[in-house]
């Protein structure tokens, strides 16, 4: 899976590994930004108050 | 090799791949979760207790009345009705230590408010009014104002900072209940039908930390108050105590 998409990417070795760390950086922030605030409700740890909630 | 033989490490290759990509995003999730959301709570609620006392006004460190000259407090200013997601106030907690940043008090105790700062329970008393100021605040992740809550004991300050004053609570208990237990932040807590007469507050935060198993509370009361313009309170300005 990773091995084809070191192999669909363009360029030299060191055009590609810039490409990956920018790919990898995206999904990083994809996730902190929107997926991860979205699942975090569903962790039972963020519970603080009493009554229903 | 044969092509079925193939097709089949390709098949486990791309499975391996995929455990360990679910692997890392999972990592990911408890770093932006424990790390993260404590960063960036930690900067916005900063922000908004700095904008508070700023629109507020300051005070004179030099009109510091005499701690040793009693103050006749008289009845506390009480605030008008708030609107959801509002900033009212400021929790100081002594106990917490220097490094433990002021935290906002919002209007409400949804989970996208708590994110804010400390959550006010709608309908509950306002700081310095007869009855029960009801407060939750996280005590891990966004900031986790209540973090140190188990440090607190009998006795302790937690200094409530409004636009018009200061209100010094002492803490008198803390417990640990059951989730439903609503009773707890009801005016006279343990007896919803009581009609209050004293000027309480309490706190509420998960127990144990990261398990939404039990909540952890705190009972204070009002020991005194003092306007704003008179400067810090006693209990604020001695450090812990």
């Amino acid at each position: 899976m990773y091995g084809l998409l070191w192999r669909a990417l363009p360029g030299p070795r060191w055009v590609r590994a810039v490409l990956v760390l920018v790919l990898v950086l995206a999904v990083v922030g994809v996730c902190f930004e929107w997926v991860f605030p979205a699942i975090a409700p569903y962790v039972p740890f963020n519970e603080t108050t009493v009554g229903d909630q | 090799m044969s092509r079925a033989g193939n097709a089949a490490r390709t098949a486990t290759g791309v499975l391996g791949e995929l455990l360990i990509t679910l692997g890392v995003l999972l990592l990911l999730f408890v770093a932006w979760q424990l790390w993260w959301t404590d960063v960036r709570a930690d900067m916005a609620q900063g922000e908004r207790t700095d904008q508070l006392q700023q629109q507020w006004g300051g005070f004179e460190p030099d009109d510091l009345p005499d701690p040793a000259e009693p103050v006749d407090p008289g009845e506390p200013p009480v605030l008008p009705e708030l609107a959801a997601g509002e900033a009212f106030g400021i929790v100081h907690v002594p106990r917490f230590g220097q490094g433990y940043q002021p935290r906002p008090v919002i209007e409400g105790t949804s989970q996208d408010l708590l994110k804010d700062g400390v959550g006010h329970y709608p309908g509950t008393a306002l700081p310095g009014a007869v009855g029960n100021v009801a407060l939750a605040g996280h005590r891990v992740t966004y900031g986790k104002p209540f973090n140190q809550v188990e440090e607190l004991v009998e006795g302790d300050a937690v200094v409530l900072e409004t636009e018009q004053a200061w209100f010094t609570y002492r803490v008198t208990t803390t417990k640990i209940v059951n989730p439903r237990d609503v009773d707890v932040i009801a005016p006279v807590p343990g007896d919803p039908t009581a009609v209050p007469t004293e000027r309480m507050l309490t706190l509420t935060t998960c127990h144990p930390m990261f398990s939404a198993r039990e909540r952890y509370i705190v009972h204070a009361v009002l020991e005194t108050w003092q306007p704003r313009s008179a400067g810090e309170p006693v209990a604020l300005t001695q450090g812990a105590g």
